[in-house]
């Protein structure tokens, strides 16, 4: 690791000005950034630790919905009572991410920067992927052995997939990242945030260098919606999802579905919403297994995994299923 | 050295016997380990390993890494001071460090960067440019033929067999032959290894290393230097996890003694936990293939078990997978074979548990599905082929309790409540399998020594180089000495980890406890003759004395001589829970029940078998390195890609012992027990898969894509 200096800005403005000096990065919780550091994927000459800014509050926003700042920790906001009552999802993607230790120093807007899990990208010496040396290949798709990376949105350069719990949450609620800049504040769906690797998979997601978050906003929920999140993973706790799944339905009287929102996590470089699927399941009663995973099949129709990874094709549509069962109250 | 000394203000002893007077130490951050030292002049290590799996070093850059901060040498090849060449074993791979430009495997040591902190001499290593030549495609274990294993690794015939096989299997009316498979898995302690090197202006060697075995350590390093041992002091207290990564002796080793003499300062090296996956051994990948026959009764007529695995070119480990099969069932034919192949990848070692912990998962997987075929209880198919004696060479058991500890785990268990038929047991989304295997470790012994002293106050003290690795030596060593001498075990002072004291057992292969235990009830029982020889504690003040003292060697060789079948026994119960349309698998249940001789300490006897079944639930579960054939490298080189069992993955635990006590095994009674905890539960476990599923599980770690 090189030698860095740690400065603590008083303001968000001095925090911003520090920020444009090159070799500047931010620090919050540091349970991702350090990793980096002593990884070699990052080597910064400056520290500016965000912790001390008034960016932790979780409160109850002006539409009804809920603003949580962006140093908030991770176990501060799954146990926050706004959170637990109307948010369900977002609590769950918390409290299955990580270890207890981890969620008391990890924070919202640095869980949305994490960066992906792909042995290659987190290789000591980091050699086979574009994504950490832009041109040095794909070892992770040359090797043949996909079964923990993508199956939507790969491409030949990069198979990663993004380790975010609370991003998938997010996304099946369709909130927004709230960042600001040299341009002002500006608003980023938290769906559209991290990027699909095309031909460019080091540039992870949508927040430019100067650029931070401060908060992120969730819509308030519709009337009577439920939200659950299903996390696969081989390990009972402490382990990256194979797969996950947010959903969260909305029931008419009869039990079918009046609305559903469904997002899919381990399967893509982004939270991947399942919009078909969300339009065919309106009016399928919830208890029906085979019409809720005919409705979730509408969005696999176009899926085209790398060779190795077939598996999680099944995998991830049974998982939706039981997400979507589990927030109707039928699984 | 205070740090080798145990409390002098022992802990309460629990309601089960004494707890571990290491205990405070470790849970305050008291206990120091290897990397926790340092002393002055001391220069931080850095190790730069070769990125390619096979070719040469062409050239080596130091200039950016000599010019960065805090840096004061960058070694190579070429400064290495001539050190005797020994093979593997001792060595963890057969060809000293940087001893020339050639690659035997990637994450090989090129060069080392000396510096004052170890963050600088880190960052340094990275800046160090090797340049390579005559690169060539790794061979791969898929691409490589089986050999018969020729190394110093091959303990015992790789080829045995009784009877006749064919006339077995034509003598049979059921016959199952089935491949299994198991991974790659690496030993990751907690402690990464490390080493400090310090010589003295009279060319003396003192070593603080995280090591399993102190006195290996010392004569390795006395004949690479060629020194004369007494010229040699390895010290280490506590071993902060091995599992077989400290065992042999590796790189880092060598290479911080070497480089602490070229620059005449003391040098530490602690290993990043990406090197812990390539200079610290690891269990190889094993394919082994098994065919049982039997009579309608479940009465066994031939077993053929035959393994084979990866190794290095060099001197490479051989992996006792077969053995077990020998003695495990009776039968008139058996016929083992272990191969291995050599292919470019670093050397694998004896991780937890070897040989017996991936044969057994063959055979008693192989057992199960024997038992479907027959229709018959898995665990009275076991009972029906209890053998009087050694099957394969018809020696006589010193004591044997696989009935016993079926018959009690079943009982514990609730077998009889099972439902043999497969899925026929269900909560909401999961399935309940149950499954069931036999577990069995060969019990040898190591040549250990012990002092033990009492002042004429009648405190004790027990002196012995033994290092502790976690699995409460010091505990049990109280627990032998305490009853010979009458005085409370927690009282008994104990101090260890230092070649100065009389050498003990490596904490290797199931040995340390019975050989140790052994040394230790001997010179305990000397000092309690010697003691009322002299008229006991009042003679002894009476007589102007200050104290007594004791010691005693246990030699194996000598106690050991009767040629007997000396293994230690148990039977693992497990209940899985799986998932029916994830295909996630989780260990409810767990009972254990173990035969190991004589329970020195029971606390800690317990705990070590519950690591044991966490170990092995990872072994069926979770544990698996992907090596990159290509790339000839292992693909996660970290904690994080490398998965090992939490406590949420650790359903309810019942271990327990049945009674054995054996003499023939050990003076003090005991058989080897650290290992056999981790023996049969990846079987049990597979088993209760497949009854849950109706899918037979052959390859480890089970995983989703075999249950989807």
């Amino acid at each position: 690791m090189r030698a860095f200096a740690y400065a603590r800005p008083g303001t968000l403005e001095e925090a911003l000005a520090a920020l444009r000096e090159p070799g500047a990065d931010l620090l919050a919780g540091g349970t991702e950034l350090l990793n980096w550091m002593k990884d070699g994927i990052e080597a910064p000459r400056t520290l500016l630790d965000i912790t001390g800014l008034p960016l932790g509050e979780v409160a109850a926003a002006g539409d009804g919905g809920l603003r949580i700042g962006a140093v908030a920790k991770m176990s501060h906001v799954a146990a926050h009572p706004l959170v637990r009552d109307r948010y369900p999802v977002v609590r769950e993607s918390l409290l299955q991410a990580a270890s207890p230790q981890l969620r008391n120093m990890a924070t919202i807007g640095g869980n949305l920067m994490q960066r992906t899990r792909c042995p290659y990208y987190r290789a000591e010496d980091g050699t086979g992927c574009n994504r950490r040396v832009p041109g040095s290949g794909c070892a992770a798709l040359e090797s043949g052995d996909t079964s923990a990376h993508a199956i939507f949105g790969w491409s030949p350069s990069c198979v990663a997939t993004l380790p975010s719990d609370l991003a998938v949450a997010l996304a099946a609620l369709d909130a927004e990242l709230v960042t600001v800049g040299d341009r002002g504040e500006r608003r980023i769906p938290v769906a559209e945030f991290h990027r699909l690797p095309g031909e460019e998979p080091a540039r992870h997601n949508e927040l430019p260098p100067g650029e931070l978050i401060v908060a992120v906003v969730i819509p308030p929920p519709p009337d009577g919606e439920v939200s659950r999140y299903l996390k696969v993973r081989e390990r009972a706790s402490y382990g990256f999802a194979v797969v996950s799944a947010a959903a969260a339905v909305v029931l008419d009287g009869s039990g079918a579905v009046a609305g559903a929102r469904v997002a899919l996590g381990g399967v893509a470089h982004r939270p991947w919403r399942l919009t078909e699927a969300e339009s065919a399941l309106r009016g399928v009663p919830v208890q029906d297994a085979v019409a809720v995973r005919a409705a979730v099949e509408r969005s696999f129709a176009q899926v085209d995994p790398p060779p190795g990874n077939g598996v999680k094709v099944e995998l991830a549509q049974r998982a939706a299923v039981r997400a979507l069962q589990m927030a109707g109250g039928a699984a | 050295m205070t740090t080798l000394d145990t409390p002098d203000q022992p802990s309460p002893p629990s309601p089960d016997g004494p707890l571990r007077p290491d205990g405070p130490d470790k849970l305050t951050g008291a206990a120091r380990y290897t990397a926790d030292v340092t002393v002055p002049g001391m220069l931080n290590a850095a190790l730069v390993p070769a990125t390619i799996p096979v070719g040469r070093v062409a050239a080596v850059d130091v200039s950016a890494a000599v010019r960065a901060p805090g840096v004061h040498a960058v070694l190579t090849a070429a400064d290495m001071p001539d050190l005797q060449p020994l093979p593997s074993p001792p060595l963890g791979h057969g060809s000293l460090p940087m001893r020339d430009d050639v690659i035997r495997h990637e994450g090989q040591p090129v060069a080392l960067v000396l510096a004052d902190s170890w963050e600088q001499a880190r960052y340094a290593a990275g800046l160090v440019g090797v340049e390579y030549a005559d690169t060539a495609a790794p061979l791969a274990f898929e691409d490589a033929p089986d050999e018969t294993p020729a190394s110093g690794h091959a303990f015992w015939p790789t080829d045995a067999s009784v009877g006749d096989v064919e006339a077995g299997l034509r003598a049979a009316d059921v016959v199952v032959t089935s491949d299994y498979g198991t991974a790659d898995r690496h030993a990751n302690p907690i402690e990464p290894s490390a080493t400090l090197a310090v010589w003295d202006e009279s060319g003396s060697l003192l070593v603080h290393s995280s090591v399993q075995a102190l006195r290996l350590t010392h004569m390795t390093l006395a004949g690479m230097f060629r020194l004369p041992p007494e010229k040699v002091r390895v010290i280490c207290p506590y071993v902060g996890g091995g599992f077989g990564a400290k065992g042999y002796i590796w790189s880092h080793t060598i290479l911080a003694a070497a480089a602490a003499l070229v620059v005449r300062r003391p040098v530490k090296i602690v290993l990043t936990r990406a090197q812990m996956f390539t200079l610290s051994g690891h269990q190889p990948v094993n394919r082994q293939t098994v065919t049982l026959a039997a009579t309608r009764d479940g009465a066994l007529t031939a077993i053929r078990h035959h393994s084979t695995h990866p190794t290095a070119r060099e001197d490479g480990y051989v992996e006792g997978a077969t053995r077990s099969t020998g003695w495990l069932y009776a039968c008139p034919a058996i016929e083992t074979r272990m191969r291995v192949r050599r292919v470019d990848r670093p050397n694998p070692t004896a991780m937890r548990s070897p040989g017996e912990g991936i044969g057994l998962f063959a055979l008693e997987t192989a057992m199960d599905e024997l038992a479907a075929e027959l229709g018959m209880d898995p665990v009275e198919l076991r009972i029906r082929n209890e053998p009087e004696h050694e099957p394969m060479t018809g020696l006589p058991f010193s004591t044997r309790t696989l009935v016993r500890c079926l018959r009690e785990g079943a009982r514990r268990f609730g077998w009889e409540r099972r439902s043999a038929e497969p899925r026929s047991m269900r909560d909401g989304h999961d399935l309940i399998g149950w499954g069931v295997a036999a577990a069995s470790k060969d019990s040898i012994g190591a040549l250990s020594s012990a002092r033990i002293s009492m002042e004429a106050d009648g405190r004790v003290c027990v002196e012995t180089a033994i290092q502790e690795i976690g699995t409460g030596m010091p505990a049990a060593i109280q627990a032998v000495a305490g009853p010979v001498l009458g005085v409370a075990a927690e009282t008994v002072r104990v101090r260890h980890g230092d070649t100065l004291l009389p050498a003990a057992s490596p904490s290797i292969g199931s040995m340390s406890a019975l050989s140790v235990g052994s040394a230790v009830e001997l010179a305990a029982t000397r000092l309690r003759d010697e003691l009322e020889a002299a008229g006991g504690l009042e003679g002894l003040r009476a007589a102007g004395l200050e104290r007594l003292e004791a010691e005693a060697t246990w030699d194996p060789a000598e106690h050991m001589r009767e040629k007997l079948s000396r293994n230690a026994y148990g039977a693992v119960f497990a209940e899985v829970r799986v998932d029916a349309d994830l295909g996630q698998v989780r260990m409810s249940r767990c009972v254990g029940v173990f035969g190991a001789g004589r329970i020195l300490s029971p606390v800690t006897a317990r705990s070590q078998m519950i690591g044991g079944i966490a170990w092995g639930c990872g072994q069926a579960l979770l544990e698996r390195s992907v090596l990159d054939t290509r790339r000839g490298r292992f693909r996660s080189k970290n904690l994080s890609g490398y998965l090992v069992p939490v406590n949420a993955d650790i359903g309810d635990v019942d271990v327990s012992f049945v009674e054995d006590d054996d003499r023939r095994v050990s003076a003090v009674g005991a058989k080897g027990i650290g290992e056999l905890g981790a023996i049969g539960v990846a079987a049990a476990i597979a088993n209760a898969v497949s009854h849950a599923t109706g899918r037979r599980m052959r390859e480890l770690p089970i995983r989703i894509e075999h249950l989807l």
